[in-house]
């Protein structure tokens, strides 16, 4: 009978039922001897013997391993019967398994780009960031050198600090030259994250002391591979990075990636090589924030301890160094709180995919808890017999568990592997940055895995529970006499059916209003104005210090650039500043000041943010002189050191003056302030500007600038246009992407793009699934009061009426799902916090917009029921 | 399941038919109809065993190794299954004995007071 089922056990039961057999042909055998006919015999025995099947079933409960063989039994049945009904088993895996796929995919970003983000490192679960605070400033900092390492001489309960900080490079001496991303490191940077090695060594202690006197990189596994095709003999080669030749010393394991959320990282260089990465040494320099550490904490040692004891450790240090460590704080922060990297703006992200994901579950389940209600209905025949045929209510209850769960172990094995298809989907919505590609991988580990696959059998069972309960809950006589249902029990499943449907309403309602709600934050965000053009610039980077420029040599090459970009076609305004707007890459350097007349309190470090720029950058960005002059050609080196201030920043310092004439100590050198500019949003779109001044480039020079473009033209023209303008100055540059300023932007609210679309798609696929789930239930109402619609019709109404009252039955339904979703909603919009942007979480217009789309999908699952019970049949529903 | 006249027949005592089983085994080995006869014949027909407490008893008692058990060709050219006792479960009987007749003594002790008989 399970000619398809392969596997037959040598059957233990088939040997007890001829044990069980011999014992009634003896009987019978004795009482023929006795004198009985034989048919006497026959029934004699078996009258005496009792229910063969239970006395079976009975004896195999003593076997030791009955609870493996009913399981193994039970199995069978299981896939049997779902086999039987491959509409419903595609059905209820299908939606199980994009619920628990969608948990699963985000459960493995969050292991992989917040909780265990660096495979490879063995101290990952005591690792910690280490960021500094300045009072008065909002954000994190990173800390110089001298700072990190007096806060791990000072501090106690860690085991070791790891300076971090990441760094571009181009890498020369083959035909051209190509762009890397790597890390300059501490030299405990392999022992102490326990990163194991392919090759040669990691850094030995002292190679991060001293200024370009430690020549030597470890390179990535895949670089070995790429660049070096495996060669064995790789340590000891040399590569060019921005000139320098390196000695390779190792290769990091196949699994490392560097210690960077977002990028893999191609190479490491102990700190000592700084110089030649960011164009100055600064391992002497208190004043000169670049470090992005971390620190594993010892072994027992909680956070928060560790957090005790670098405090103290800071306010040491301010007592010893004031003027840089005024108003300084130390913070001890969890890997997935990370300022430096992607994690920080994944989090919030992230935490809102844990709930609407599983929001979506719940949905599924409730789907498939229905099915399943109309598939106990439809089995109360086979339950039965089988019920009369011996076998126990708890039996049946089991069989039916045993098949949610199979339902639920396929559908997590399906889910699993949706999830691993989306493994690489949030790197999609990032624009990839010049040079690196965006890695955000999620990590499928044994947690994830079992995390997983917890959730899917914890709610396949729960949600099955109830309709199994249901189902084995049967009046044997009842259900064999009518094949059909009985009225009473399709009622209380209806109600069943009811409260499911009521909940998939309500998680979809509130599904649509956070879809709503992050909607309207991104029309608001797209509105921003940001404070310089988005159309029409076009921007790129130039990489003067790889190519190892001097000062003189790379001005020239600064000058001739603007005059050979300000000669293409279409160009309106070129200009170059050392940072980018929106661009974390570029960041706009923090500067001490002193202003003339300003008091600042005892413990605050008067900063604001600056850049240097070329005269043309104004022009090129759009942005507004509101007063005084722009910058000239003429303010150079030797003339009269300039600045220009941002709104902001002239009523911060410079409350109800014109700061135009003023003096401004920038750093080191006294300026004079000969404008003030329109503020811009530089730092992200979201926050409101942070006071910001402008020094001429040819006064403050760097050689790595990021050159800006306005020009009508399109991408496609402008873009070839200017890296050949670039490449035409010296072919040994290498090339950067020329991106649209809007891109960069864009970039800044990725955690909102993929927050929209990840809550759109899930509330899209709820709303699908309500709608499927409510027309299921309303099918049912009609079916089962094919009599009741009947008689009304035969009483004289319409079709039209009877129209109308399947849909209010289903309204009826739907509305109390609404009041359940909308509390929920107000409940938890709160969770979108820091994604919502200039709309209240409780605003109207998002409730309103859910509430019709959810009446309008009623409507549409509430319409082909309500048609087919207008087109009721009087003469056959009363004859029924 | 046919329900056996309430009266005519001793309910087995808890716990007791391990004991019989074990008892009737002593004389040899024997399949699981024969146990039952021989219970209903040594009890001089006051004891019947169901077929669904002995079968779960022997199959329990294999379990614990007390009895074990191989299929033989009776006389009749028929497989049956055959009992038998083990070392285990020789000493099991003896033990299940003694406290059997510990039980039965100190129960016929409490007995032994006249009863006093309703009016």
């Amino acid at each position: 009978m399970m000619a398809w089922w392969p596997f037959r056990r040598p059957s233990r039961s088939a040997l007890l039922a001829e044990e069980l057999r011999s014992h009634l042909e003896m009987d019978e055998a004795d009482r023929v001897a006795r004198g009985e006919t034989p048919r006497q015999a026959a029934t004699n025995a078996r009258r005496d013997f009792g229910n063969v099947g239970l006395v079976q079933e009975l004896t195999r409960d003593m076997w030791a391993a009955i609870w493996i063989d009913r399981l193994w039994q039970d199995t069978k049945i299981g896939l049997r019967a779902l086999w039987r009904t491959p509409a419903f088993t595609v059905i209820a895996v299908l939606c199980l398994a994009l619920g628990i796929g969608a948990n699963a995919a985000v459960f493995s970003w969050m292991e992989g780009l917040l909780f265990r983000p660096y495979p490879g490192v063995a101290s990952q679960d005591r690792l910690v960031a280490i960021a500094g605070t300045v009072k008065g400033m909002p954000g994190y900092t990173s800390l110089s050198w001298p700072d990190f390492r007096d806060l791990e001489r000072l501090s106690a309960g860690f085991s070791a600090f790891v300076a971090d900080k990441i760094t571009g490079a181009t890498i020369t001496g083959r035909d051209r030259a190509d762009r890397l991303v790597g890390e300059l490191v501490s030299a405990n940077y392999f022992p102490a994250l326990g990163i194991p090695l392919a090759r040669g060594r990691g850094f030995l202690a002292g190679e991060d002391v001293g200024n370009g006197t430690h020549p030597v990189v470890v390179i990535s596994y895949a670089m070995w591979r790429d660049r070096f095709a495996l060669d064995p003999r790789v340590v000891g080669r040399t590569i060019d990075l921005n000139g320098v030749p390196l000695v390779i010393v190792g290769v990091a394991s196949r699994r490392f990636a560097g210690t960077f959320v977002g990028y893999a990282m191609q190479f490491w260089v102990p700190a000592s090589m700084q110089a030649a990465f960011t164009g100055t040494y600064e391992l002497d320099d208190r004043s000169a924030p670049w470090i992005e550490g971390y620190a594993v904490l010892a072994p027992g040692v909680s956070r928060a301890a560790a957090q005790a004891s670098i405090t103290v450790a800071a306010a040491r240090l301010a007592q010893t160094f004031p003027d840089v460590e005024r108003g300084r704080a130390i913070r001890v922060l969890p890997l997935w709180e990370t300022p430096f990297n992607a994690a920080r703006e994944l989090a919030p992200m992230l935490r809102v995919a844990v709930v609407v994901v599983l929001f979506v579950l719940l949905v599924a389940c409730a789907n498939v808890a229905n099915l399943l209600l109309v598939r106990s209905v439809a089995r109360r025949h086979e339950m039965a017999v089988r019920l009369a045929i011996g076998a126990g209510r708890a039996r049946l209850l089991r069989q039916l568990v045993t098949e949610a769960l199979l339902l639920g172990a396929i559908a997590t094995v399906v889910g699993l592997a949706i999830a691993f298809a989306c493994r690489n989907a949030l790197s999609l919505f990032f624009a990839p940055r010049s040079g690196a590609s965006i890695v955000l991988n999620s990590n499928f580990d044994w947690r994830v895995l079992t995390l997983s696959l917890g959730v899917g059998l914890v709610f396949t069972l729960v949600f099955a529970l109830v309709p199994a309960l249901r189902a084995s809950d049967i009046d044997v006589t009842g259900a064999l006499k009518a094949v059909a249902p009985s009225l009473a029990g399709g009622q209380r499943g209806a109600r069943l059916r009811s409260a499911m449907v009521m909940l998939q309403v309500a998680m979809s309602f509130v599904l649509l209003v956070g879809g709503g709600l992050l909607f309207v934050s991104l029309q608001h965000m797209r509105n921003i104005d940001p404070g310089f053009a988005l159309d029409r610039t076009y921007t790129t980077y130039v990489n003067l210090l790889a190519a190892r420029y001097d000062s003189t040599r790379a001005r020239l090459y600064a000058d001739r650039l603007v005059t050979s970009l300000d000669g293409l076609a279409g160009a309106r305004g070129v200009g170059l500043s050392t940072s980018r707007p929106l661009d974390p890459g570029a960041p706009y350097e923090s500067v001490p000041i002193e202003v003339d007349g300003y008091r600042h309190a005892a413990d605050e470090t008067p900063t604001a943010r600056s850049t240097s720029i070329t005269p043309g950058y104004f022009a090129a960005l759009g942005i507004r002189l509101v007063r005084g002059r722009d910058f000239r050609r003429t303010d150079s080196d030797t003339t009269l050191p300039v600045s220009i201030v941002s709104e902001t920043m002239a009523a911060r310092f410079w409350p109800g003056a014109d700061p135009v004439g003023k003096r401004l100590r920038a750093g080191a050198r006294w300026t004079r302030v000969i404008g003030v500019a329109r503020d811009i949003r530089f730092e992200s779109l979201l926050d409101p500007p942070a006071p910001l001044f402008y020094v001429p480039l040819s006064q403050n020079f760097a050689p790595g600038f990021s050159a800006f473009i306005n020009s009508p033209r399109p991408l496609a023209e402008v873009g070839p246009a200017v890296s050949r303008a670039i490449r035409s100055l010296d072919p040994s540059l290498a090339a950067y992407n020329v991106l649209p300023m809007r891109d960069v932007a864009q970039r800044s609210t990725s955690p909102q793009r993929i927050a929209v679309t990840l809550i759109g798609i899930c509330g899209a696929l709820a709303v699908l699934l309500a709608a499927i789930g409510l027309y299921g239930a309303m099918s049912y109402v009609v079916s089962q009061s094919t009599r009741e619609l009947g008689l009304r019709m035969a009483l004289g109404a319409v079709p039209a009426a009877v129209l109308r009252l399947v849909v209010r039955r289903g309204l009826s339904v739907t509305t109390a799902g609404l009041v359940a979703g909308a509390a929920a909603a107000l409940g938890t919009t709160r969770l979108l916090g820091d994604l919502l942007y200039g709309v209240s979480p409780r605003d109207p217009g998002a409730f309103v917009a859910a509430l019709l789309v959810m009446l309008g999908t009623t409507l549409a699952a509430c319409l082909v029921p309500g048609v087919r019970a207008a087109r009721t049949d009087i003469v056959k529903a009363l004859r029924v | 399941m046919p329900k056996s006249p309430p009266t005519s027949r001793l309910e087995l005592l808890q716990g007791t038919l391990d004991l019989i089983i074990l008892q009737t085994l002593r004389w040899g080995p024997l399949h699981g109809y024969g146990i039952a006869q021989m219970i209903r014949a040594a009890s001089r027909y006051a004891l019947r065993v169901d077929a669904g407490s002995l079968y779960p008893a022997l199959h329990r008692l294999e379990r614990q190794r007390v009895i074990a058990a191989t299929w033989q060709t009776s006389d009749r050219k028929q497989r049956v299954r055959i009992y038998r006792l083990t070392a285990k479960g020789r000493r099991r009987l003896v033990a299940e004995r003694s406290r059997w007749d510990r039980l039965t003594e100190a129960i016929a002790g409490i007995l032994a007071h006249p009863v006093e008989r309703d009016a």
